[in-house]
């Protein structure tokens, strides 16, 4: 039996993989000016190729392509982190309000430091995400020791969602007009604003904070059979629900700073995986779910560009039409799986 | 062995400040059954979770093979003690095997991948418990009965020493309680685990346990033998019963006599009169029954349910006076009830009764 499961396991990773390589060269091909691929080969290398090409691929797509995929994985990671913290499959980031506290702060930074004519650097708007994250998720928290059930939870999570864009709308109001068109595009949710410069921040707290998910596997899968259980097994309750909010909140931070509120990838991506890999053990899931928010994100930022070339749509339109069925589907599926 | 594997030494138990529980003390040693009965809301589980170092003691000590357990850190405590709660498990997408699995948490290294060793431990935890077969089964699909059976699989990978169980019988049928009583039993005596649980169970716990702690009033009201325990009146007076009463050599309850002038008069003897006794009750019939030996196996529950009993001395022939009186109270009943067919030297009282009653046409 457990023989037959590493072999699915194995023929699942390898799917993924192949499927982001597929998704990553395609993003790297497409666009305005269609690239063949030996073209983006010798353009990655930077043996040959106009200088246009050089330019388009490796400072437009290159950058948009490793964001796509870094941040989409970090979002799922981040929502089953956070699933498992709640002990709700239907529990992420963006539905909790935790992406749109981000978004609150990270939007009043970049008002008040573009008045002094200041742009803020990758780190400061990650700090400024990680605050209103962790803002949110401290309004969840307090809320989630008054409800017992999990759609209070979740309702309670759209509404401090609505709370925080409102007031994003209102700041974004008074701004100056030049303003507005930046804060915009990015208060939608777009991969189109991040510079190579800015690839080498996000590579490290991704990677980080992915590392450091994979190293509470452990912990995490005790936890799924309750607290009491994962008492008596050991886990030290306090420090490990630390961990766990504090790692999903840098991860979802860093992805709202950089790309905006992202929806619905944090939910469906690890709903999805765990029905791929048929388990929900986190030893196998947190790199399922960061590979697969990886191709996710992938695929609809591919979608968002190309569909209407050359207007292109918000990421978080494309991962909504996708996301949101599976999100239905997850909960459906827990309905059946309560009542056996 | 000999000697307590887990103490429990003057403790106080609650949330918060206010105790639930106090100035309790108990032993069990390994091999040994101990069982918390009580009233709802006694404190049992409370009782559980502070012995299991899952709630802070208010007061006293629990000492875990010899060491006191506060001063041991969860891990050192994760291989002596495991955990059976009556909390359901939601986990999503985990099969049996995986959930059994679990136990060997405090084993495992860091990322908790299991070694060979863990994975033999695992399967003979399934096999002894018999559910090798559900091993690559959702939890989610499998009957409570086998949800608890596995629980119990798990707490046996634990290898503990103690073996903490919260009600574990309270959603299985009456053929899965005795299954897993029966296997736990055996593991006890197998494996060399104390266990301590709380059954609402009351046969069970009088046929399961070594030791018995009964927990009324915020105290250890009663602690022994099942002997001891399932003796006299005393359950009744533990769980304050007014409608009906427990009786001791049965473990069963027994519903409330219907008092009042008998209308009915029951000859009954050997058992055979309890069918009876139980319907005339259920009817609300108030009834005589007579005459029963008080060594009868139905006198416990004649002696219960019916508004006027003529007994007789165990071991004796049915005396005049007696069977006089037995006449006497059916001569003011409408209608008798004869019961048993087998007449002999001991009930010869008992056919002059039936004689009787076909003279006077009440049968």
């Amino acid at each position: 039996m457990t023989g037959n499961r590493a072999v699915r396991w194995t023929i699942c990773y390898t799917l993924l993989l192949l499927l982001a390589g597929v998704f990553a060269l395609l993003g790297l091909m497409s666009g305005t000016a269609d690239i063949t691929p030996g073209e983006v080969f010798s353009a990655l290398t930077g043996k040959g190729g106009s200088g246009a090409m050089q330019t388009i691929v490796k400072d437009i797509r290159l950058p948009r392509v490793l964001s796509a995929a870094l941040l989409g994985g970090a979002l799922a990671v981040s929502g089953f982190l956070l699933q498992s913290f709640f002990n709700n499959p239907i529990a992420g980031p963006y539905i909790l309000g935790i992406s749109s506290g981000a978004k609150l702060t990270v939007a009043i930074a970049m008002l008040i430091t573009m008045q002094h004519g200041i742009l803020l650097g990758s780190a400061a708007m990650v700090a400024a995400a990680f605050a209103g994250s962790l803002l949110s998720m401290g309004a969840i928290l307090l809320l989630s020791g008054k409800v017992r059930n999990m759609a209070q939870l979740i309702i309670a999570g759209v509404m401090i969602g609505y709370i925080c864009s409102s007031i994003t709308e209102l700041t974004v109001t008074f701004a100056d007009d030049a303003n507005i068109v930046n804060l915009h595009n990015w208060s939608m949710g777009s991969f189109s604003g991040i510079s190579m410069k800015n690839i080498p921040v996000i590579a490290v707290i991704v990677a980080a904070g992915t590392a450091a998910s994979f190293m509470l596997s452990k912990p995490m899968g005790a936890y799924q059979l309750g607290e009491s259980y994962a008492e008596n097994m050991g886990v030290d309750l306090r420090l490990f629900r630390l961990a766990l909010i504090l790692l999903s909140s840098i991860l979802s931070a860093c992805v709202t700073a950089f790309a905006g509120p992202v929806s619905f990838v944090g939910v469906a991506v690890p709903h999805l995986m765990k029905a791929l890999f048929g388990t929900a053990k986190p030893i196998v899931i947190v790199p399922a779910a960061f590979a697969g928010g990886a191709v996710f994100c992938l695929a609809c930022d591919l979608i968002a560009r190309t569909l209407f070339a050359p207007v292109e749509l918000s990421i978080s339109t494309v991962t909504a039409v996708f996301g949101a069925p599976v999100v239905i589907a997850a909960m459906l599926g827990r309905r059946k799986g309560a009542q056996p | 062995m000999s000697g307590a594997v887990l103490a429990a030494k003057d403790i106080s138990v609650g949330y918060g400040k206010k105790a639930v529980v106090s100035g309790l003390s108990f032993e069990v040693s390994t091999g040994e059954i101990l069982t918390l009965i009580g009233p709802n809301g006694a404190g049992k589980s409370t009782i559980l979770r502070s012995t299991a170092a899952q709630l802070p003691l208010l007061s006293g000590t629990v000492t875990l093979a010899g060491r006191d357990m506060k001063e041991m850190n969860v891990h050192e405590t994760a291989r002596k003690l495991s955990v059976c709660f009556t909390e359901r498990i939601t986990a999503e997408r985990m099969n049996c095997y995986d959930l059994v699995a679990t136990g060997r948490y405090p084993y495992t290294g860091r990322l908790g991948v299991l070694s060979q060793e863990d994975r033999r431990i695992v399967q003979e935890a399934m096999e002894l418990t018999g559910i090798t077969y559900l091993a690559g089964t959702d939890i989610r699909c499998i009957s409570d009965g086998q949800r608890q059976t596995a629980m119990l699989a798990r707490a046996i990978a634990q290898e503990p020493e103690v073996l903490i169980l919260d009600e574990p019988t309270s959603f299985l049928d009456i053929s899965n309680k005795l299954r897993l009583l029966t296997l736990l039993r055996e593991l006890v005596r197998s494996r060399g685990i104390a266990v301590v649980q709380s059954l609402h169970e009351l046969d069970l716990a009088q046929r399961f346990s070594d030791k018995i702690v009964c927990i009324r009033d915020h105290k250890a009201d009663r602690t022994g033998t099942p002997e001891e325990i399932f003796a006299g009146d005393y359950i009744s007076t533990l769980y304050g019963m007014n409608a009906g009463v427990f009786l001791p050599d049965f473990g069963t309850a027994e519903a409330q006599r219907i008092t009042g002038e008998p209308e009915v008069f029951v000859i009954g003897g050997g058992g055979s009169g309890i069918a009876t006794y139980r319907r005339l009750q259920r009817q609300g019939i108030p009834f005589a029954a007579g005459v029963i030996h008080e060594n009868d196996m139905e006198y416990p529950v004649a002696r219960s349910l019916a508004s006027v009993l003529v007994a007789e001395k165990a071991f004796e022939p049915i005396s005049d006076v007696s069977t006089e009186g037995a006449l006497e109270v059916m001569k003011k009943c409408g209608k008798v009830i004869c019961c048993t067919d087998g007449f002999g030297t001991m009930n010869a009282g008992n056919r002059r009764l039936l004689e009787e009653a076909q003279k006077m046409g009440k049968l």
